[in-house]
């Protein structure tokens, strides 16, 4: 890194950080620049300049504060604040050598603040050619930042014109210098005339070459997902065109994944029950290949009395596509102001509950016990070639 | 619920079905589905297309995809409606939007099933909407009951922004993936009256002006 930009400080200032920022942009100790500014002051001139430079400067971003300016502003950049009594200093000293200058000699001559002027308006300028602040200036989709930039230049471009002409009066130029004035001008201005329409144009482009990226961009990162995912699936099932059932779960487990990047479903699936829900029966499909039919209805935070009555969902579902022998599921979760539902149903085969052997923690354990021991209960309605539902319910616990 | 002369559910004749989608490959499967169940009499694959077939063939029914070419299945809804209010339209579609699902629905389709249907259940639910009923999906069942609960703000007609116990019940098992004729087994009711509140919800979603429907499907984005 070369020199740092032209920045008000913010860290190390005493006043408004003009001085500081500048003493860092011209790698001079900040005292210096103090001085100077303050032996300006005293014709006026110096005043001008910090509250030009204090308006015109941007100030600087803060955490390039901490890093950069350790070595350049030294001990007064461990204070973020001002120190008042070197600024008293520097006041009295101004206050000094202004009566001192009074009593001797009179006023600068005026020829200086055209100097000055001319220089300010040559530095902002040439601060607003770095790229990054052209670009700004130069897209009109920026919007916010760009008139600020183009009140800046226009503050430059014063600046100089007004030095340059205060200059030649001063120096008695002025008559002389009109005629090459008018001429240079009027080129200009005839330059400006055949030169604009081209620059429009470049303009234009520019924005539309912009918008083509961006597009590109967007077309890119589609590629991408659906060759990630899409292509990928589309093989796989090729591949194994001979198993149906294979190909069933390649297609369902793709469709999921498409439908929930399309409609952009909440990514964290923990926090509420409904997502929640519908990740326990998108992992139970995947495993077993049986579809798996999710419809919720409302929505509310999970517990721990919640994520339990859903694993005895996740084992209804479990047990529907091993044992029913049936072509879907149906599973339907409600949200209530009181209770949470769940139902898992098929139309399956069916069982009788007095079948099952007392050992088979299946039914018993994972889903009625498990949803006693928390609270809830869980009934079962089944018969043999009837299909089976189950039925969970669990209290909420009041939201806070 | 039947107001026509004709009914199709009693095995007599079948319905004449127009089938609009902008997938032919779909619109052939379709076709091959359905086989005798049903008579498709023109197919279209976009929304001015559709809207032409529509008023020449004079169909029963229309089997309508959501997303369509030239303003999607509500445009075709709106324009064929204004000419032809007889005709019936079922909306099948890919999507699980909400807004896409009650945007047909309030448009004025009398069912909403998604495209994995199994053709049995699709010449079911056909003819189900061409004698004058309406048909919900396990997912429209669950966006309806999710519309009409978030009830935040008072109802402005509470005869239309409230469904009835009944209603809810209803829709409730329809949602747990129950078919018409269980859930009359399981309320104790005929199938008909089961037909009839569904058709009493389908009314309150298309003509409730409840804004909080909109709002909702929106807000939701998802589902």
């Amino acid at each position: 890194m070369d020199t740092p930009r032209l920045t008000r400080a913010v860290g190390g200032r005493l006043l408004g950080g003009v001085a500081a920022g500048l003493a860092r942009h011209l790698d001079l100790d900040p005292v210096v620049v103090r001085l100077a500014l303050m032996a300006l002051s005293v014709g006026g001139i110096g005043i001008a300049v910090y509250v030009a430079l204090y308006f015109l400067v941007p100030a600087e971003a803060e955490p390039e504060t901490r890093e950069g300016e350790g070595e350049t502003t030294g001990p007064d950049s461990r204070r973020k604040g001002r120190d008042v009594s070197q600024l008293v200093a520097y006041v009295g000293l101004a206050g000094a050598l202004g009566v001192l200058f009074l009593l001797f000699g009179g006023v600068f001559d005026p020829l200086l603040w055209f100097v000055v002027f001319g220089t300010l308006g040559g530095i902002i300028l040439w601060q607003q050619a770095n790229p990054s602040q052209r670009d700004e200036w130069m897209t009109t989709t920026v919007g916010r930042s760009a008139p600020k930039g183009i009140m800046r230049a226009g503050a430059g471009v014063l600046l100089v014109v007004v030095g340059v002409i205060g200059f030649l009066v001063f120096q008695e130029q002025l008559q002389n210098a009109r005629a090459g004035l008018t001429f240079a001008f009027t080129v200009l201005a005839g330059i400006g005339l055949i030169v604009a329409p081209w620059i429009v144009g470049l303009v234009r482009e520019r924005d539309q070459e912009r918008r083509e990226r961006i597009r590109n961009a967007e077309r890119a990162e589609l590629a991408a997902h659906i060759h990630d995912s899409v292509l990928h699936t589309l093989t796989l099932i090729q591949r194994r065109a001979d198993d149906p059932r294979e190909v069933q779960r390649l297609a369902r487990v793709q469709e999921r994944a498409l439908r929930s990047w399309l409609y952009q479903r909440p990514a964290d699936a923990d926090t509420t029950v409904s997502p929640a829900l519908e990740r326990v029966a998108a992992e139970v499909e995947e495993e077993h290949g049986i579809p798996i039919e999710v419809v919720c209805v409302g929505d509310c935070p999970m517990d721990d009395a919640l994520a339990a009555m859903l694993r005895a969902a996740r084992e209804a579902m479990v047990n529907a596509s091993k044992y029913a022998g049936t072509e879907s599921i149906s599973v339907f979760g409600e949200v209530e102001q009181e209770e949470v539902l769940v139902f898992v149903r098929d139309r399956g085969t069916g069982f009788d509950m007095d079948d099952i052997p007392e050992d088979r923690m299946g039914v018993r354990g994972s889903i009625l016990g498990r949803m006693e021991r928390h609270g809830g209960s869980a009934r079962i309605r089944t018969g043999p070639g009837e299909g089976t539902e189950v039925q969970l319910r669990m209290p909420r616990i009041p939201d806070l | 619920m039947v107001d026509e002369s004709t009914t199709f559910s009693d095995g007599g004749a079948v319905p004449r079905v127009v089938i609009v989608d902008d997938h032919r490959l779909f619109r052939s499967g379709v076709r091959g589905e359905l086989g005798d169940a049903v008579d498709v009499v023109g197919e279209a694959g976009d929304v001015d297309s559709a809207v032409h077939v529509i008023g020449e063939r004079q169909p029963d029914l229309v089997l309508l995809d959501v997303h369509l070419p030239g303003g999607g299945g509500v445009e075709v809804l709106r324009r064929v409606l204004a000419q032809h209010p007889q005709i019936r339209f079922l909306a099948l579609s890919v999507s699980d939007a909400a807004e896409d699902v009650i945007g047909v629905v309030r448009g004025g389709a009398r069912g909403y099933v998604t495209k994995t249907i199994s053709g049995r259940e699709l010449a079911d639910a056909i003819v189900r909407v061409a004698d004058g009923d309406a048909v919900f999906s396990p997912r429209l069942a669950g966006f309806v009951l999710d519309a009409f609960s978030a009830t935040d703000a008072p109802p402005v007609d509470p005869e239309l922004d409230r469904l009835t116990q009944r209603e809810r019940e209803v829709l409730r098992h329809i949602a747990r993936g129950y078919a018409y004729k269980e859930v009359a087994k399981e309320l104790f009711i005929s199938v008909k009256t089961v037909e009839t509140h569904v058709s009493s919800v389908l009314r309150k979603l298309q003509l409730s002006n409840r804004h909080e429907l909109s709002r909702w499907a929106t807000a939701r984005r998802l589902v």
